[in-house]
C-alpha cells in the first residue's frame, strides 16, 4: 500500500507563507519519496526555491517514515532549527502533516497533495486501487473495485456510456464494469452480474465520520 | 393500475404509446415549460422533464413537472443518482405525488465533468437500479428505504432507461433483467439509428420475455444538421451513429428535411418490431418538430384515451 502525492503549485505554497518569512522543511523517506515528491532531492530542490524567493530556511530533515511516532523523536532531535523558524512545510502526504502537527507548536502547511491509496503500474504511473470504503465489494466484483475504478461508482454494472471498454469520461481511462465483467466471463462467474445489489451502508465510509476502530492485541 | 397516469393507461390498453420530452430552461422562467408543454400535449401521451441533463444546471424536473401538470399534462419526472442522495430522492417523491406526478424515470446520470459544474462532487449514493427497488419499495410496501412506514400512497408508475448501444453488448439485456427484476414498469431507450442492432437487442429482449414484463419504448433523436449528426457520431458516449445517416445528412440540400425523414424511417421500422410498446421522442432543444414527426409518422391524434 503506497500513498499516492503530487506537489501543490508553487503559488499556492508560497503563498501559505506570506506571513512567514523563517522556515522549517520536512521530507519522508517512504511514500514520498517514492513518488518524487519529498525525498531528499525534492526537499533540497525546494530548499533553494524558497531561498531564491527570499526565505530563510532553518533546517531541514527527511524523516523515514513521517507518519511514524519517531517523527516526535526527529522533531526533537532538531529542535533548534525547528524552533528557528516561524512554520514548518512538510513534503510528506496529509498523514505526515498531521503527525509532525501533533508534535510541532508552529503552524504546519502541506507541499503536497494526498491523492490516493495506490500502486505504480508501471515506473512512473500510479494508480487507485482502493478506497478504503470500509465495507468490500470485491467478491462480486472478481476482485475488480467498482467504487475505485467506475467514475460513478455504480455497484450493479456499467452505465450507458461504457464503450469499447472505455469510460465515457475519457476515453484513456477502460470501463471498470467491462473489466469486471470480462474476468467474470473467463472465471466462469457471469451470473454473478445477475444478482441486484442493495443499496449500500455508506456508514463505514467517510460518511459516517472519522473513523475508529480498537483492535484487540 | 399502479399510478393511473396517461402513459400507464395508453400502455395497459395495449395501445403504441408516444412520448417525449422537454429540457427546463437555464433560468427561472415557467413559460419556456408552459411554451413547450402547449406545443407538446396534443403530439403526445406524456412529456419527459429532464434532470440537469448532460449535468449542466437548468430548473429541476420536479418544478417543470408541476407546471406541465397544471396545462393538464402528463409529465414524467426523471431523476439522476448523481445530484441528490437518498433522503433527497425519496422527499422529491413525496413532493412529486403530492403535486400530481406520477411516473418516474429512473437515471444514472451524465457524469459532471460533461456540464458546466465539472469540479462538483458527484453523490451516487444509490444507483439507477437501487433508485428503481426505493421506489417500488415505496410504492408496494408503503415504505422508506430505512423500512420506516410513509404516511399514505405512493402511486407511481417506474421508468428506467436502457441503451442497447452501450458495452459489454451481451451484458445489455442481463442489465435491462436486473432493471426490470428491481421493479420498472416502462423502458424508454438510447437513440435508436443502427436499426439492425437494435432488432438484435430486441430479440434478446423478447427471448427473455422481459417485454412481458414491462413497456419499451424506443427512443428517437431527429438530427436537424451534418454537425450535429458528426457531433453525435464522434463525441457522444453510448450514441450509435452509422456513417450512412452522416453521409445521408452531408449529401442532403436541406438537413432539417433529411433529419425529419431518417427518424421518421426509423420510427416506421420499430412500429414494427416485436415487443416495442412506443417510441419515445428526444428533441434536443429542437421541440418544434415533435408535432410534424408525430404527424408525419402516423401517430395522431394523441393523446389517444
Amino acid at each position: 500500500m503506497k500513498v499516492i502525492t503530487e506537489q501543490k503549485p508553487w503559488d499556492e505554497v508560497i503563498e501559505y507563507l506570506k506571513k512567514h518569512q523563517k522556515v522549517y522543511l520536512i521530507g519522508c523517506g517512504t511514500c514520498a519519496t517514492m513518488c518524487h515528491t519529498g525525498g531528499k532531492s525534492e526537499v533540497l530542490e525546494m530548499k533553494d526555491k524558497l531561498e531564491k524567493a527570499g526565505k530563510k530556511v532553518t533546517g531541514w530533515m527527511v524523516i523515514p517514515s513521517a507518519c511514524d511516532e519517531l517523527t516526535r523523536d526527529a522533531l526533537t532531535e532538531n529542535i533548534k532549527d525547528v524552533e528557528a523558524a516561524d512554520a514548518i512545510l512538510v513534503m510528506a502526504c496529509a498523514f505526515g502533516v498531521q503527525t509532525v502537527a501533533l508534535y510541532a507548536n508552529k503552524p504546519v502547511s502541506p507541499v503536497l497533495n494526498t491523492l490516493f491509496v495506490g500502486k505504480e503500474e508501471s515506473p512512473g504511473y500510479f494508480v487507485e486501487v482502493c478506497a478504503q470504503c470500509g465495507s468490500c465489494v470485491l467478491e462480486q466484483t472478481a476482485a475488480i473495485c467498482p467504487l475505485v475504478k467506475c467514475a460513478k461508482s455504480l455497484l450493479n454494472g456499467p452505465c450507458g456510456g461504457s464503450v469499447e471498454g472505455k469510460c465515457e469520461i475519457d476515453p484513456d481511462i477502460p470501463c471498470a464494469w467491462q473489466m469486471i465483467y470480462d474476468r467474470l466471463a473467463v472465471l466462469g462467474q457471469l451470473d454473478k452480474l445477475e444478482e441486484i445489489q442493495p443499496v449500500r451502508d455508506w456508514s463505514t465510509s467517510h460518511s459516517g465520520g472519522p473513523r475508529k476502530i480498537t483492535i484487540n492485541t | 393500475m399502479k399510478a393511473g397516469t396517461n402513459l400507464e393507461k395508453i400502455l395497459e390498453n395495449g395501445r403504441f404509446a408516444v412520448t417525449t420530452e422537454a429540457g427546463p430552461p437555464k433560468g427561472a422562467g415557467a413559460g419556456v415549460i408552459q411554451r413547450k408543454g402547449e406545443l407538446l400535449l396534443h403530439c403526445c401521451d406524456a412529456i419527459n422533464i429532464t434532470d440537469n441533463q448532460t449535468a449542466i444546471v437548468r430548473m429541476s424536473s420536479l418544478a417543470g413537472c408541476a407546471l406541465l401538470k397544471q396545462l393538464g399534462a402528463d409529465p414524467v419526472m426523471q431523476i439522476v443518482c448523481r445530484d441528490r442522495n437518498r433522503l433527497s430522492i425519496q422527499s422529491d417523491v413525496l413532493g412529486a405525488v403530492a403535486l400530481g406526478v406520477g411516473n418516474i424515470l429512473c437515471l444514472s446520470g451524465d457524469h459532471q465533468k460533461f456540464g458546466n459544474h465539472p469540479t462538483a462532487k458527484n453523490v451516487f449514493d444509490i444507483d439507477s437500479i437501487q433508485l428503481i427497488q426505493t421506489l417500488k419499495k415505496m410504492r408496494d410496501e408503503k415504505k422508506f428505504l430505512c423500512d420506516e412506514d410513509i404516511s399514505g400512497e405512493v402511486p407511481i408508475f417506474i421508468g428506467a432507461a436502457a441503451n442497447p448501444y452501450a458495452d459489454p453488448f451481451e451484458f445489455r439485456v442481463t442489465r435491462l433483467a436486473k432493471k426490470v427484476k428491481a421493479g420498472a414498469d416502462f423502458i424508454q431507450t438510447q437513440a435508436v439509428y443502427d436499426v439492425a442492432k437494435f432488432v438484435k437487442w430486441m430479440e434478446m429482449v423478447t427471448d427473455k420475455g422481459l417485454d412481458k414484463e414491462a413497456y419499451i419504448l424506443a427512443g428517437v433523436i431527429p438530427i436537424r444538421s451534418v454537425g450535429m449528426a458528426r457531433y453525435m457520431r464522434d463525441y457522444v458516449s453510448g450514441v450509435s451513429v452509422p456513417d450512412e445517416i452522416v453521409t445521408r445528412m452531408e449529401e442532403s440540400k436541406s438537413a432539417k428535411e433529411e433529419g425529419v425523414k431518417i427518424v421518421l424511417e426509423i420510427i416506421e421500422q420499430i412500429k414494427e418490431i416485436p415487443g416495442v410498446h412506443g417510441v419515445h421522442i428526444m428533441a434536443v432543444g429542437w421541440e418544434e418538430i415533435i408535432p410534424e414527426i408525430v404527424e408525419r409518422a402516423e401517430l395522431l391524434p394523441r393523446p389517444i384515451l
